[in-house]
């Protein structure tokens, strides 16, 4: 088949992510619900502690093949082991010198790119200047690279190095596992100038029956523990060792889940907060719009109400008035009458007709 | 500072201790920035190895966006939660996010190897299965929609009144569309370090970190908005109207509210984070200590304080309170990307940044205050153009 799994998901995640809406759900999902167990046939390089001199010839090599600058203590320059040194841009693997615990036993132990089967760095990096090869190895591309370093965020075991001192053309710095030998049919440089066969190359299924033979035919030689089998989801490169690898600077706490695993839940949930919210926050102000809308027509019709019963209340009292007035001028006729009768009842003697008459008037 | 130049007809002196100080600010900045792009990363700043990310992503970065968060808070209560009375915030808020997210921008120019392969992921190469792709292509659309809702206030400056009419019928959409993108990159900033979990102190790393960093970041926008506008009170007055000046008040109160209750919220889901990978026991460590000082100390204190403010209407309290909750943002951030950050690592390896890097976030912090300044005193923010009032 020409298309691997991985490319597949990384075009249907490329295509989802196309619109803003619809990132990666497809990848993601598969990254979370199932166990990504490396590409079949894929290399690695067993490393057994137990035969390590700390000669130092790997990191010759290495520097050659790799075409790195010259370093400022040569390579057959032992003193180097006592420090604790790390990777950097231009060292792609140290050997480190450790006494777990017999002080005139020392430990050597090689470091480089671990060569994740599903690594942090290449699922963190943004631009996929990292990407996992069907050979194993991982490579970068620095024609991609931005330089935001979150590939070294990443990496838990510090791999990658960045060129801090280059103003324009910084790059990420790491083991490649001799990626392009590879293609080419040889071995790694570091395993090649090995004298001493600490380093193995090959299949990564097979290093693994190789290295569990091993413990089984001495286990008074190794504890019983394949670093990288599933150290982080498992690594390209593996170790064998006779003390517990924490004593040997190799963390032991990492846990047996990928790194892309973490980062899935939050990834899935990315289409959902754009749905979810679409429809939340339209839906928010849809309601308030129609809240402001009905509180309006409350006013208008709270507004029309009390009009009408003021209205009614000024015709009550209108018509009320009218009443009263009307009663009063009814009396008022009322009592005129009676008192005009009553006049026209009294005897006129006492009094001139004509005084009377006049007040009358 | 503006006192002075508000005293009149005399040929007021370019040298007043404002132009002084962020002269200088600015000056070294440039030198820096000169440094920077000639010496490559490792001439200014201390990063090494161990620590690719320094600074310039836990402050200028993280809380560089965490604090611009006044901006989708501020226009979700306004427009879609139908808040009318917070409308006189809802300017100032957008200026200051389109300018905080502007100079995270271009604090990122400084921090990344390469800044003109910047819109690469977007580009030409999408790395899909990265959360900094996420916040990379949210936090170039929410510049966007920033960018265009801040538009209006120009538009009105320079008298554009038909495009502004466009704009504004944009408004409820844009707001929409930022409140989804600020959701999606405040937590996804937070989720950044998910990757990690060997690197991050259990106390700090948790599943949930994209939600603590959401939710914080709501109180962080509030909080930010009541001390924008108790600066903006001091510093530009005379710049306000009173439909600004009487509404700020309101602001401060239902602010205040509703950042007391989401930080009691925060503390909660914090709670449950530390039971659900049982980290109890790290509290009683020197760690413990440190996240305790953050958690009660910098949320459940001021959370505590704003309820009292808002309880007996004390604006001058709330204010001081809203610069606590931003330093409690602050410290956050910072523990989450720097100090709680390769916490395994011996001390001599670890990172403490140069005094170039912090000169270079200084600068960058001091270009912000100029420009706001700049556009705040010219352009209708703190006060509404008396063509335009009807909206
Ligand atoms: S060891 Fe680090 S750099 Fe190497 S593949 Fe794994 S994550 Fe990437
Ligand atoms: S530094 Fe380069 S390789 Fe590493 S994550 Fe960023 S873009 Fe990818
Ligand atoms: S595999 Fe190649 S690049 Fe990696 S350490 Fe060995 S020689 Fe160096």
């Amino acid at each position: 088949m020409g298309i691997t799994r991985r490319q597949l998901l990384g075009w249907m995640a490329a295509g989802a992510g196309a619109g803003a809406g619809g990132l990666v759900p497809t990848s993601v999902r598969a990254a979370a619900n199932m166990h990504f167990a490396g590409f079949p046939q894929s290399k690695g390089v067993l490393h057994d502690i137990t035969l390590c001199i700390g000669c130092r010839k790997c990191e010759a090599a290495c520097n050659t093949v790799n075409e790195l600058p010259a370093p400022e203590t040569p390579f057959d320059n032992l003193d180097v082991l006592k420090l604790d040194r790390q990777l950097s841009p231009e060292t792609y693997t140290v050997v480190n010198r450790f006494y777990p615990t017999d002080p005139r036993k020392p430990q050597f132990v090689k470091k480089q790119c671990n060569h994740c089967l599903e690594p942090a760095c290449a699922s963190a990096c943004f631009v996929k200047a990292l990407r996992k090869q069907k050979t194993g190895a991982v490579t970068y591309d620095e024609s991609l690279c931005v330089g935001c370093r979150y590939c070294m965020i990443a990496c838990p075991f510090n791999v990658p190095a960045y060129e801090y001192h280059k103003a324009l053309t910084p790059r990420v710095m790491k083991c490649t596992m001799c990626h392009p030998r590879i293609e080419k049919g040889l071995q790694p440089g570091c395993v090649e100038a090995c004298p001493k066969e600490a380093l193995t190359f090959g299949h990564r299924d097979e290093l693994i029956r190789a290295a569990r033979q091993r413990i089984e035919r001495h286990p008074e030689r190794y504890i019983n523990h394949i670093y990288g089998e599933t150290e982080m989801g498992g690594t390209s490169w593996l170790y064998l060792a006779g003390h517990p690898f924490g004593t040997l600077g190799m963390r032991e706490d990492l846990g047996v889940v990928s790194a892309p695993e973490f980062t899935s839940g939050a990834l899935a949930i990315v289409p959902m907060i754009v749905s979810v919210g679409v429809m939340l926050l339209t839906g928010i102000y849809a309601i308030n719009q129609r809240r402001e809308k009905i509180a309006d027509e409350e006013r208008r019709d709270a507004v029309d109400q009390t009009r009408e019963e003021f209205e009614a209340l000024m015709q009550q009292k209108l018509s009320e008035q009218k009443k009263a007035a009307e009663k009063a001028k009814d009396a008022a006729i009322k009592r005129e009458v009676e008192k005009a009768l009553a006049e026209a009842a009294k005897p006129e003697a006492d009094q001139p007709a004509g005084e009377e008459n006049g007040k009358e008037e | 500072m503006e006192q002075q130049q508000a005293a009149p007809p005399m040929q007021q002196s370019f040298f007043t201790p404002f132009n002084v100080i962020t002269g200088t600010i600015l000056l070294m900045g440039m030198v820096l920035t000169v440094l920077r792009f000639t010496g490559g990363l490792g001439a200014v700043t201390n990063l090494d190895h161990n620590t690719p990310w320094g600074i310039w992503i836990g402050f200028d970065l993280l809380c560089g966006v965490a604090l611009a968060a006044g901006g989708y808070v501020t226009s979700a209560a306004c427009y879609i939660f139908g808040l009318k009375k917070f409308h006189s915030a809802v300017r100032p808020a957008i200026l200051t996010a389109f300018l905080g997210y502007a100079l995270v921008v271009l604090a990122l120019t400084y921090d990344v190897g390469r800044p003109w392969r910047l819109p690469y992921p977007i580009l030409v190469s999408p790395g899909t299965s990265s959360l900094l792709f996420e916040v990379a292509l949210c936090v170039m659309l929410y510049l966007t929609v920033l960018f265009v809702e801040f538009s209006p206030a120009a538009m009105e400056w320079l008298g554009l009144r038909k495009a502004r009419t466009l704009v504004m019928r944009l408004v409820l959409m844009l707001t929409i569309f930022g409140v989804i993108l600020s959701t999606m990159h405040q937590s996804s900033l937070g989720a950044l370090y998910l990757i990690a979990p060997s690197k991050l102190h259990p106390l700090w790393y948790s599943t949930y970190l994209a939600l603590f960093f959401f939710v914080s970041s709501m109180f962080a926008g509030l909080s930010m908005v009541i001390f924008e506008s108790s600066l903006s009170h001091r510093y530009l007055h005379k710049h306000m109207d009173h439909h600004h000046l009487d509404n700020s008040n309101d602001v401060a109160l239902g602010f205040a509210k509703a950042a007391s209750f989401i930080m009691i919220g925060y503390l909660f889901i914090q709670m449950i984070g530390l039971a659900i990978d049982n980290d109890w026991h790290h509290l009683a460590t020197g760690w413990g200590a440190w996240y305790l000082l953050e958690l009660i100390g910098f949320v459940a204190l001021p959370a505590l304080v704003y309820a009292v403010g808002v309880r007996e209407k004390n604006i001058r309290l709330i204010r001081w309170t809203s610069v606590w909750v931003v330093l409690g943002i602050i410290f956050n951030r910072l523990n989450v990307s720097l100090v709680a950050f390769n916490w395994q690592l011996p001390a001599s390896q670890r990172y403490f940044p140069s005094w170039m890097e912090i000169g270079t976030t200084l600068f960058i912090v001091t270009l912000g205050v100029v420009i706001y300044r700049f556009i705040a005193t010219r352009m209708p923010i703190l006060y509404e153009h008396p063509d335009y009032q009807e909206d």
